[in-house]
């Protein structure tokens, strides 16, 4: 804040924050990924393994949807800290949710 | 209507013990006290204007260590009061449902509210000036994290004597501390305490990483940045990975408590096991958050100490960051006796073992940065010297603790007590000690009595074994943690008795800290160089205490240890490399007040969720969305120094000289 320029004007100076072409290909996209799960789940059309399969897919669809076109991961300069440190929490995400699985699935005591 | 009154005020507020009487009618005469000499030396504007909406990262500081001084105070008492209870067998100083209530929070507040804020409080004052910055990145938010910091250790500290303490274990396990077992208010402020006082941190952890990526005065590359700033870099990755799951796992035992949703619970689908499997996702990394500044401090205090350029650079970052990361895949080993079975458990016990690899890398490069130095016994070198031996036993004992099936006769014995105070206390506590005495001068302009400190480290010191050494030998005999009374044929009362006494000479040594700070504000000379240590990194190039703008010019970095680099130039005749810069207006932030109001707000919303009363609850939380759209919508949040007036300053302050 004391040493670039102004914090709320600063902004602008970094350029490239998207254009309104890229915005709507994303909104668009996020949306039909909403709809494809919901209308499959809620008229039956799937169930079981496959409606989980389908809706673990278009999330992860989505939360790339979200990253490359709302967080501006592809516009950053290097180095890249946005995208190392998104890589360093996937790690740890995965680690949280498969090591909580494995543990939780030999647990002798919740069982 | 007086009946009810009186019903009303027997639950409130706690009732029964001589201990809590005491305390209700020590913090009335401290809050009386206060408020009379604010309110007789007309302080209170110099209060709001200098302190409470300050915006700068050394005042900030200051308050952080201020808070934490405090807490350490309380935890201490805390921590005598147990050591007393089971100083002999059959002692009955304080009742089994109070000695909970205090080893519940005497953890907490030693975690949360005394390393965390201490360790905060270094951080802000010394990464800005290390790193050739004018402020932190986001100076709002600085002061925004401060505040929720305080007003939650204030919501969590009130449980005392309001409505009840916490009472299940500083970590709180499920299902005791579910309604269904823990039915009062206490587990209420613990969430709540803890929920405020974590966003503080999360948000300073963004802050600091922000600040020493961005902010670094130019020509300074990472690989050239203070031992110290690196390690808080590390630390703060960590935290930002770390707290978010605290938060998220507290939410969830919120919904089991308020909601009567089943997460935990021992009926309706939940899963007890799966608190402690998450709440050690973080409460592993966390001791890693407060460890590796600690790292960060003695690596700073060897090299100038010791006239040395720090041995291994390189290596030290590298294992600091391994360590960072590392931290999240050993979390299990607080819990092998839960019973995951011989994989599992081999699994965390080798990555567990594996951590002790880059730790052992630094205690090479502290004692070769010592090798052939020229040694200063100063205060901060001598708890860096008494941290090494210290820690390492400590962690030789983790690392048998790390052995699964040893860890079955281990686990939550006394054997744990001994080695985790041992790395808290020699690793963390040290630590912050000696970062408070080599960082004083900056922070104030003089040198603490090295006399007094000397008595201070070697009652520490010395209380420290006294205390922790038996406690390895009861756990061995038997002793389990958490245990408020044991009778005569157990045979621990002897080993008991010597820790007890330990423990109070360790109290000594605050007592003598505490004197020997009085004293250094009323005799201690004035330090007019900036540079009493004959320090190597940029803090030292600057008066002390700092101007407000720190640098008039920026600093202009070409070598790592930049400024003793620079010394060693003017001591050998060499023209100095530094070309003189104009000065030019500096930028700085504004004063505010809404991160005070807004901690206010987030403490009335805390206070009206512990009781469930929303009467407190809602204006609460729409004072702080008050507060987010104030801000959104400020525009003046910034003015710039001109240069008369830095000329004017930089001329009162090293004309001194």
């Amino acid at each position: 804040m004391a040493q670039h320029q102004g914090g709320a004007h600063g902004h602008d100076a970094h350029g490239g924050h998207g254009s309104l072409k890229s915005y709507v290909i994303g909104f668009v996209l996020s949306i039909i990924l909403t709809i494809i799960p919901l209308v499959l789940v809620l008229n039956d059309y799937v169930e079981g393994t496959a409606a989980n399969v389908v809706l673990l897919v278009t999330a992860v669809l989505q939360f790339l949807v979200q990253l490359l076109f709302f967080m501006h991961l592809r516009e950053e300069n290097k180095p890249r800290y946005n995208l190392m440190s998104l890589l360093l929490g996937l790690l740890i995400v995965l680690t949280i949710v498969l090591g909580s699985i494995w543990i939780m699935t030999y647990n002798t005591v919740a069982h | 209507m007086l009946e009810k009154i009186k019903e009303f005020a027997g639950d409130f507020f706690v009732t029964g013990d001589p201990l809590i009487y005491g305390a209700d009618v020590s913090i009335a005469l401290a809050l009386i006290s206060i408020i009379t000499v604010l309110t007789y030396f007309k302080k209170w504007g110099w209060l709001w204007r200098e302190w409470l909406t300050t915006v700068d990262h050394k005042r900030i500081g200051i308050m952080y260590i201020i808070a934490s001084i405090l807490m350490l105070f309380r935890g201490g008492v805390d921590a005598l009061l147990m050591r007393t209870q089971i100083a002999l067998p059959d002692v009955h100083f304080l009742e089994p449902e109070h000695y909970n209530q205090i080893f519940t929070t005497h953890g907490v507040i030693m975690i949360l509210f005394m390393a965390m804020p201490l360790m905060f409080g270094l951080f802000n004052i010394v990464v800005p000036l290390q790193i050739g910055a004018r402020d932190v990145a986001y100076p709002f938010l600085n002061s925004l994290s401060f505040w929720m910091f305080f007003f939650g250790a204030m919501l969590f500290n009130m449980s005392f004597v309001i409505g009840g303490s916490p009472d299940a274990g500083w970590l709180s396990y499920a299902p005791l501390s579910e309604l269904s077992h823990s039915p009062g208010v206490g587990q209420d402020f613990y969430i709540w305490g803890i929920q405020i006082s974590g966003i503080g941190s999360l948000a300073t952890g963004i802050n600091f990483i922000v600040t020493i990526l961005k902010m670094r005065a130019p020509g300074m590359k990472l690989m050239q940045m203070p031992m110290f700033s690196w390690s808080v870099l590390s630390s703060c990755v960590t935290i930002i990975f770390a707290f978010p799951i605290l938060t998220v796992t507290l939410a969830l035992l919120f919904l089991d408590r308020y909601l009567g949703a089943h997460f935990f619970t021992l009926d309706g689908g939940g899963n007890p096991m799966m608190y402690v499997n998450l709440i050690w996702m973080w409460g592993h990394p966390e001791v890693y958050i407060v460890v590796l500044p600690a790292f960060g401090i003695y690596s700073e205090i060897v090299a100038t100490f010791s006239k040395k350029k720090l041995f291994g650079y390189k290596s030290m970052v590298f294992a600091m960051m391994i360590i960072s990361v590392l931290s999240f895949f050993t979390w299990l080993h607080h819990f092998f006796t839960m019973g995951s079975g011989a994989d599992v458990n081999a699994f965390f016990a080798i990555t567990t073992m594996l951590i002790a690899i880059p730790t052992g890398v630094k205690v090479f490069n502290w004692l070769f940065t010592m090798f052939r130095g020229r040694i200063t016994f100063s205060t901060p070198m001598m708890w860096t010297i008494a941290f090494i031996p210290c820690f390492v036993i400590g962690g030789m004992t983790g690392v048998l603790l790390s052995v699964a099936p040893a860890d079955f006769q281990f686990h939550n014995s006394y054997f744990l007590i001994a080695h985790f105070h041992q790395v808290l206390i020699g690793g963390v506590a040290f630590g912050y000690f000696a970062g408070l005495y080599y960082w004083w001068p900056k922070m104030f302009g003089f040198k603490l009595n090295e006399k007094l400190g000397k008595w201070a480290f070697w009652l520490w010191n010395i209380g420290f074994y006294v205390c922790f050494m038996p406690q390895y030998f009861l756990g061995l005999d038997g002793m389990t943690r958490r245990v408020s009374e044991y009778s005569w044929d157990m045979g621990w009362g002897p080993l008991n008795l010597v820790s007890t006494i330990g423990g109070f000479l360790m109290g000594i040594g605050f007592l003598f800290q505490v004197w020997q700070i009085a004293h250094s504000i009323k005799f201690m000379e004035r330090d007019t160089t900036g540079d009493p240590w004959n320090g190597r990194t940029l803090e030292w190039s600057i008066p002390s205490p700092a101007p407000l703008y720190n640098f008039a010019t920026l600093p202009q970095v070409q070598n790592q240890d930049d400024w003793w680099e620079d010394k060693q130039r003017k001591a050998n005749g060499l023209p100095s490399t530094k070309k003189p810069q104009p000065l030019e207006p500096i930028h700085m932030p504004k004063n505010s007040a809404i991160p005070f109001i807004m901690s206010v707000c987030w403490f009335v919303a805390g206070f009206g969720f512990v009781f469930d009363w929303l009467i407190f609850a809602i204006p609460g939380m729409i004072g702080v969305f008050i507060c987010l759209l104030a801000r959104s919508f400020s525009y003046d949040t910034d003015y710039y120094i001109p240069v008369d007036e830095i000329k004017r300053t930089e001329a009162a302050l090293r004309g001194a000289n």
